[in-house]
């Protein structure tokens, strides 16, 4: 079982053995608790589930969790401290046993990894921006079309736009995967993972890395 | 959060402090092939931008025929070998673009001592 749950941390960059800098994206990464192993005989299908971040009890002492995920986290011989987040990780090899703690070395350094994010939101968003538009001319008499999206289809014939036709419209905070980033530093100790290159979403935003689907 | 970014920087080699105006020598390792040498790259700090591993400096000297010649270095880059501190200059700002079109005599800075 190789994945992990982390938080984008921010981006910087560093120098390697040659004095090339690298972009990096930082990731705090782990530690994710495994709060459940799915098996094909019992849900149908093989996966992990991994829990992140421990959640602080309330002032009043009393935990931030309703008491079915409370349930989840604490059953049977299972006593784990209150997660923020759980999320499955699809893998077919079940080597992770339930409450095992996974750290950033889950990874090596050269690994190549995916990592699936959510991307920033940008709103209700122009065809310029979403679509990549080209904008309208700003002289020669033109008004209001700088960054109009254009015809969006024909008169009578067919009397109606095309269905998927690009329009303005929602764009971002949608889940984005990055595929086949190289892992250039892994820190366990300070939970710590740098992948080479950007990684979907704001900082702070929650981030699975796993292992690539090609190149492997 | 910021912190684990922070851990990730290289550690000041102890360089001395620079400042814009600054008549430095900068001593840069060169790798050609598989054989290494420093080269000195000398000139007066025109610029001095960014923070952490980003931090970077431009060095600006007149090569031969008054060719101006501005060069880049990331100081934390383990490229560089040395940095000589010359002399600090009396400057009034912090980019020195103005010495671009300055020649001769007119591209003098008048010397502070510290």
């Amino acid at each position: 079982m190789k994945g992990i749950i982390g938080k984008k941390v921010g981006m910087t960059q560093i120098f390697d053995e040659d004095g090339q800098v690298i972009p990096v994206t930082v990731i705090q990464a782990g530690p994710c608790y495994v709060t459940q192993v799915r098996t094909e005989e019992n849900d149908g299908y093989s996966a992990v589930q991994l829990g992140f971040e421990e959640l602080p009890p309330k002032r009043n002492g009393s935990s931030r969790l309703n008491k079915p995920r409370q349930g989840h986290l604490k059953r049977g011989a299972l006593d784990l401290p209150d997660l923020r987040y759980l999320r499955e990780f699809r893998v077919r090899d079940l080597d992770v046993e339930e409450g095992q703690l996974l750290k950033a070395d889950v990874f090596e350094r050269g690994d190549r990894v995916d990592v699936v994010g959510t991307s920033k939101g940008r709103g209700f968003a122009g065809t310029v921006k979403r679509h990549g538009f080209n904008r309208g001319p700003k002289t020669h008499g033109q008004s209001d079309r700088e960054r109009a999206p254009g015809s969006i289809g024909a008169t009578s014939t067919p009397g109606r736009v095309f269905k998927g036709t690009r329009m303005g419209g929602r764009m971002g905070g949608q889940r984005v995967t990055v595929q086949n980033l190289e892992v250039i530093v892994v820190d366990a100790d300070k939970n710590l993972l740098a992948v080479r290159g950007s990684v979907p979403g704001a900082r702070g935003g929650i981030l699975l890395v796993k292992p690539s689907r090609k190149n492997t | 959060m910021t912190d684990l970014v922070k851990a990730l920087e290289a550690e000041d080699r102890g360089f001395p402090e620079l400042f814009p105006g600054d008549t430095v020598r900068v001593h840069l390792r060169i790798v050609e092939g598989d054989r290494e040498r420093v080269q000195v790259f000398p000139g007066t700090i025109i610029r001095l931008r960014g923070g952490g591993n980003d931090k970077n400096f431009t060095v600006r000297r007149i090569a031969s025929h008054g060719v101006g010649v501005e060069r880049t270095f990331l100081l934390r880059s383990p490229r560089i070998e040395k940095i000589e501190v010359l002399r600090h200059a009396k400057v009034r700002r912090a980019q020195l673009y103005y010495m671009r079109e300055r020649r001769g005599k007119a591209a003098r800075l008048k010397e502070r001592r510290m």
